[in-house]
Formats: C-alpha cells, sequence, structure tokens
C-alpha cells in the first residue's frame, strides 16, 4: 500500500471508536464480578424475626440472642437504672435519639424501649463493630460511671439505654433493633408491631 | 561481551534470552562496593518470600474455608498432617518476619536516601508492595477462623463504614454479607491464596526491574555509574553475581538461623505472632475483651485511635501510609546518606524510630487516659517528621524557623483547647510537652546551633 494512501484522520477515527468500544466492553464486564461479592440471595433471606421468652429474667439481667447473626441483648432494668437516664443528659452526644438511624420511632426517646423495664439492643459498638459489654455497676468504669455499655476494643462509653457519651469514638447511639411484645413475656426481634399487622 | 554459547545452552539462547538475562540481572549487574550490614533485607524479604508461597501451597493441601470447618482444620492441620505444626508455624511465623525484613528494609531506604532520584519509582513499587503485604496479612489472619480473627477483621472491615453516605454498602460488599460470616472467609481465602500473591509478584518484578534499571543505591549515597573505568564498568561496582550472592547466601544462613530458633521454640511469641484469643473459635455473640490487632499494623491502629471522630480517625490512618508514598517528593536534599546529612536530620530520623515503636506499642494496649494522649502525641510526632524532613531539604532563613515552630505549635495547642478532652485534663498539658519539645528540637536549633552542618558528599565510594 502506498503511503500517501493513508487517510491518518479516518486510521485515528478507526482506532480512538475500537478503544472506546473496547474499553466500554470491558468496563461492563467487571459488573457481574464486582457484584457477585456483594451479599447473596440467601444472605439476604436470612432475616426472619426471632422469638425470644423473657419470663425467667431476673431484674438487672442480660440475656443474648442472635438476629440476623447480629448479637442481639435483652437487659430487663431495675428502676433504679432506669432513674440513672434523665441524669446523663448534659454527658451525651444524642440524649434524644434523634439519629433516625439507630432505633424504630417507638424509641426515639429518653428510654429507647417500649416499656421502661426492656431494654432491646443490637449489641454492636457504633463505630467499628467490637460487642461492649454490659457494665451496670455505678462506679466500674470510672468514678462518675453509673452504669451502662463499655467497649473495650476502642473506648467508646454508653448509657443503660444504650446512649452514646460524649468524647468517645463511637458517635452514634447502639442501634434498637425492630421489635414488639406479643404477649406479656414474649418478644419478637425483627418486626415492629406495625409491620406485624402488615 | 559476545560469546556464543554451545550445546543445550547455546540451542536455548537461540530461543529464550536466558544467558543475556543472567549477564544482565547477576553476573554483570554491577552493584556498589560498599554493601553493609542494612543490604541484606531485601534479598532476605525475597527469601521470606518464597517460604510463604511453599508453606502456603501445603497448608491449602488440608486447610478447610467454610466457617463450619475452618477451625477445625487448621486443629486438624497442628495435630494430625505430617509435620503439619511445622509447615504452619513456618508459615505463621514467615508472617512476622516479613514486615520485621520489610520495615528493616524501608528504613535502610530512609537511611541511606534510596528513595530519591532516580529511584523515585523503586520506592512508589516497594510502597505498592508494603501495601498488598498488609492485605495478603489481613486476609490470612481471617482464616484460622479464631475469635481474634473475627473480630480483628470486623473491626477493620468496619472503618469503611466510617467513610460518608458509601460506607456501609461498601463495608458489605467486603464482607458479602451484614456480618462476618462464610462469605467472608471464602472470599478472603480466595484473595489471599490467589490474588494477592499474584500482584505481590508483580509488584517485585516491577520493584526488581525498575532497580536494575537505575542502579543500586549504597550507604555513601554515591552514584556509581558517574565514575566509569575504561572498559565501561563502574569503578566502584561489583558484579551481582558471586559477591553478592555469596553475601547473601551468608545472611540467608543467619537469618533462617534465627527463624528456625523462633518457629521451635516460640513461634506463638507470647501472643505477638498468634494471640492468644485465637486459639477459640469465632464468636459473633463475644468479642475478646481486648482486640489487638497483629504487631505490624499497630501502629497505624493508633493513630486511628488517637484522633476521636471514626472517619477523620480513618483518614489519619490512611494519611499515615500515604504520606509514605510522598517520600521522594518530601525530602528533596540532594544529599542522600545518613553519613553526610546533618545532625539534625539524624535525631529526626532516630526519633521518628522511636516515635514508630511506640506508636506500635500503644496499638497493642487498651485504651487508658494516659495511652490516648501519648497516642495523640506520637501521631503528632509521625507526621510533623515529614515536615521537618521537608524543612531539611535546604538551608532556610531564620524567619523561616522560628515562624514554622510558632505556627505548629500555636496548631497543635490549638487543637488541644478545641478537641482534645480526657478524663485528667492535667495529662493533656504533661503530655503536651512532647509535641513542644520536638518542635524546640527541630525547628529552633537549627537556628540558634550549627547542628544543621551537612558534609561534603565524596566522588566514590569510602570503604
Amino acid at each position: 500500500m502506498a503511503k500517501d494512501n493513508i487517510d491518518p484522520g479516518r486510521r485515528k477515527a478507526l482506532t480512538t471508536g475500537t478503544a472506546v468500544v473496547g474499553g466500554v466492553g470491558a468496563a461492563v464486564a467487571i459488573w457481574p464480578f464486582l457484584s457477585s461479592m456483594n451479599p447473596s440471595a440467601s444472605a439476604l433471606a436470612a432475616g426472619a424475626p426471632v422469638e425470644v421468652d423473657i419470663s425467667k429474667m431476673e431484674p438487672g439481667q442480660q440475656i443474648q440472642e442472635i438476629w440476623r447473626r447480629k448479637p442481639v441483648w435483652i437487659i430487663r432494668r431495675t428502676p433504679e437504672m432506669v432513674e440513672t437516664l434523665p441524669k446523663l443528659t448534659e454527658k451525651l452526644r444524642d440524649p434524644d435519639s434523634l439519629e433516625e438511624s439507630q432505633q424504630p420511632a417507638f424509641a426515639q426517646n429518653e428510654i429507647r424501649s417500649i416499656k421502661d423495664e426492656y431494654l432491646v439492643l443490637i449489641g454492636i459498638c457504633t463505630h467499628l463493630g467490637c460487642s461492649p459489654e454490659f457494665k451496670p455497676v455505678p462506679g466500674e468504669v470510672g468514678a462518675t460511671w453509673l452504669g451502662g455499655f463499655y467497649c473495650a476494643c476502642h473506648g467508646s462509653r454508653f448509657d443503660l439505654a444504650g446512649r452514646v457519651y460524649k468524647n468517645v469514638p463511637a458517635n452514634k447511639n447502639l442501634e434498637v433493633p425492630p421489635y414488639h411484645f406479643i404477649s406479656e413475656n414474649r418478644i419478637l426481634i425483627g418486626m415492629t408491631e406495625d409491620e406485624a399487622k402488615a | 561481551m559476545s560469546e556464543q554459547s554451545t550445546g543445550l545452552l547455546g540451542w536455548i539462547d537461540a530461543r529464550f534470552p536466558l544467558s543475556k538475562m543472567m549477564r544482565e540481572h547477576l553476573s554483570e549487574y554491577y552493584a556498589p562496593k560498599n554493601f553493609n550490614f542494612w543490604y541484606f533485607f531485601g534479598s532476605l524479604a525475597l527469601l521470606v518470600l518464597v517460604i510463604q508461597i511453599l508453606s502456603g501451597i501445603f497448608l491449602t493441601m488440608h486447610y478447610k474455608p467454610d466457617a463450619e470447618l475452618a477451625f477445625a482444620s487448621v486443629e486438624h492441620i497442628m495435630r494430625d498432617v505430617n509435620w503439619g505444626w511445622l509447615i504452619r508455624y513456618m508459615h505463621s511465623t514467615g508472617a512476622s518476619f516479613f514486615f520485621i525484613v520489610v520495615y528493616l528494609h524501608m528504613f535502610r531506604g530512609l537511611m541511606y536516601g534510596s528513595f530519591k532520584h532516580p529511584r523515585e519509582l523503586i520506592w512508589l513499587f516497594g510502597m505498592l508492595i508494603y501495601v498488598a503485604l498488609m492485605a495478603e496479612a489481613f486476609m490470612g489472619y481471617l482464616l484460622p477462623w479464631g475469635n481474634m480473627s473475627y473480630w480483628g477483621a470486623q473491626v477493620i472491615i468496619n472503618l469503611f463504614n466510617t467513610i460518608p453516605f458509601v460506607g456501609e454498602a461498601i463495608s458489605e460488599w467486603i464482607r458479602g454479607d451484614f456480618v462476618i460470616s462464610d462469605a467472608t472467609l471464602n472470599r478472603f481465602f480466595s484473595l489471599h491464596v490467589i490474588a494477592v500473591p499474584l500482584a505481590l509478584l508483580g509488584l517485585i518484578v516491577g520493584h526488581i526491574l525498575a532497580l536494575h534499571e537505575v542502579g543500586s543505591n549504597n550507604p555513601d549515597g554515591v552514584e556509581i555509574k558517574k565514575t566509569k573505568g575504561a572498559d565501561g564498568i563502574p569503578l566502584d561496582g561489583i558484579p551481582f553475581h558471586p559477591y553478592y550472592t555469596v553475601k547473601d547466601i551468608l545472611g540467608s544462613v543467619v537469618f533462617l538461623a534465627i527463624f528456625a530458633f523462633v518457629i521451635f521454640f516460640m513461634p506463638e511469641m507470647n501472643g505477638y505472632f498468634l494471640e492468644h484469643a485465637n486459639f477459640d473459635p469465632a464468636n459473633a455473640l463475644n468479642t475478646p475483651d481486648h482486640i489487638a490487632p497483629i504487631w505490624y499494623f499497630t501502629p497505624f491502629y493508633t493513630v486511628l485511635r488517637a484522633i476521636p471522630d471514626p472517619f477523620l480517625g480513618f483518614m489519619m490512618m490512611a494519611m499515615a501510609i500515604v504520606v509514605l508514598f510522598l517520600l521522594p517528593w518530601i525530602d528533596r536534599n540532594p544529599i542522600k546518606s545518613i553519613r553526610y546529612r546533618s545532625t539534625l536530620f539524624k535525631v529526626n530520623l532516630i526519633i521518628f524510630v522511636i516515635t514508630f515503636i511506640i506508636l506500635g506499642y500503644l496499638g497493642l494496649k487498651p485504651v487508658t487516659d494516659l495511652y490516648s494522649q501519648l497516642a495523640l502525641r506520637f501521631t503528632e510526632l509521625y507526621f510533623l517528621f515529614f515536615f521537618v524532613l521537608w524543612a531539611y531539604s535546604k538551608p532556610r532563613s531564620g524567619g523561616f524557623w522560628i515562624g514554622s515552630f510558632i505556627v505548629l505549635l500555636v496548631g497543635i495547642t490549638a487543637y488541644d483547647f478545641l478537641v482534645n478532652s480526657s478524663e485528667q485534663p492535667d495529662l493533656i498539658w504533661k503530655t503536651w510537652v512532647i509535641p513542644a519539645a520536638y518542635l524546640f528540637i527541630t525547628l529552633l536549633l537549627p537556628q540558634f546551633t550549627n547542628w544543621d552542618a551537612e558534609k561534603q558528599v565524596p566522588e566514590r565510594v569510602t570503604s
């Protein structure tokens, strides 16, 4: 082929066009691989509600259940424990639970529960996901401690309603899962009352 | 040299550049004649890589990447598989030794300015290797499916949660589930065994090719290619093979003796190489009392914990690694080797090493008032090191030294007033002395002493 027959503009357009089409094709081909790493259909389906019997709980006791493979705590608070809650407003980052993602609407208050006595929380620290420890004894974590949850991993503190203190690594209250009482002594974790009726 | 080889080698050479490659990278690769102790660690890193790949292949023959079976399969390797305990301890000890060797290798680079022009790309390849190695180690640590594996991975993956808006989707994508689960274990196995080792090998080839393109640095920081003999060979160079291959064999023997001692007598290193909590199977309900990453991550973990805001803490931790990538453009002083740098450069480097070790120590400890203040102070020192390194790039005016001293000290103090808090406020002011003293030494002494005097770099290597 003689050199003067070459049309550089046409050649460049073809090269660029091939590269662009090939590049887009390669980029699209990545998608199935990336998407395959997302939670699978079975992982999504493994979220069935869990029923818990609380008739044998002692005042001040904590029990643990598993819902969606996360630890869920139920704490039977004594009246003294509930009395500590209003005293802490000053020290807390979000005392009125304004952060909506952290609880269903029924728990958007000081006690963060349906009944004063029973607190239900997802036992995962909102900082980096350790499971905090239940430290109900006043003074157990520092002199001013009134009882609550302490995460040993990075030192986050929460009160007896799972509300986070100021100046700790976690910046959100512990999450309250959707739940409701199906009878006096039975809780269904994973569904609010409205959802159950629907 | 154009000798024509005959026989089998000749047959191969006509079809594949075997002799040519041997000459280019070994027998006619001229390395400076003055390599010292610190130059063992490059070849030792390669040795550990080989150990990890070989032991890894045999572990994979017996390990089961399944949440139900993984923990028991590791116990099976330890108890039932012939020599399984040895192969597994080689692999677990090898991981820690890899980082020991790599940290010393990087420190060598810092000391002798090996990252400077024209070796910036070698440094960048090296940093990518370091990051890939951290990923490899992190994913490998999940595989035994012990309780520390589980919760360590939980904490590290949740770091991505702190990214605004997309964080949660990213961490779900990494885990393949809403919590660490079988899906996570399975993919970490795949990445640990195939993806990251492949990437590592490619990066190492890049690292070595870039090195052989520009030639090795040396303890004097002199470019040996500048003074060549009549034959075109650098006067201060000796062929890598046989001189340095023999030297490196000596290094390997000593290294392997130490390595074997650890494998046989202290493979857990009292909880530092294999953490005690990892001898319990993973339990989603029970976080170990104290989660500490394995020792080679702890300096960066301390930086993370030093900042109260989760996302900022994550960013600072990432910055602590990113800033290392930028080193060739931070330290712009034309003098490469520590031998000819100023006294204050040496002081700064020593303080940096101490800082790094203290950060590492703090990352192993639970959070207390004192430790969280110290974590903040040494995080400040970690980053200030790079500022000072940049400041020492060229002669500066008195106004520069005093001005930057004041600006930085005011900045640190302002942070204490506005953000820093502690149950024991006096700790804030007691530990404030640490960065203040550091800034005094590194930024005011150049103005008031001659400790910033640099020495003349010789034309040729000295020993």
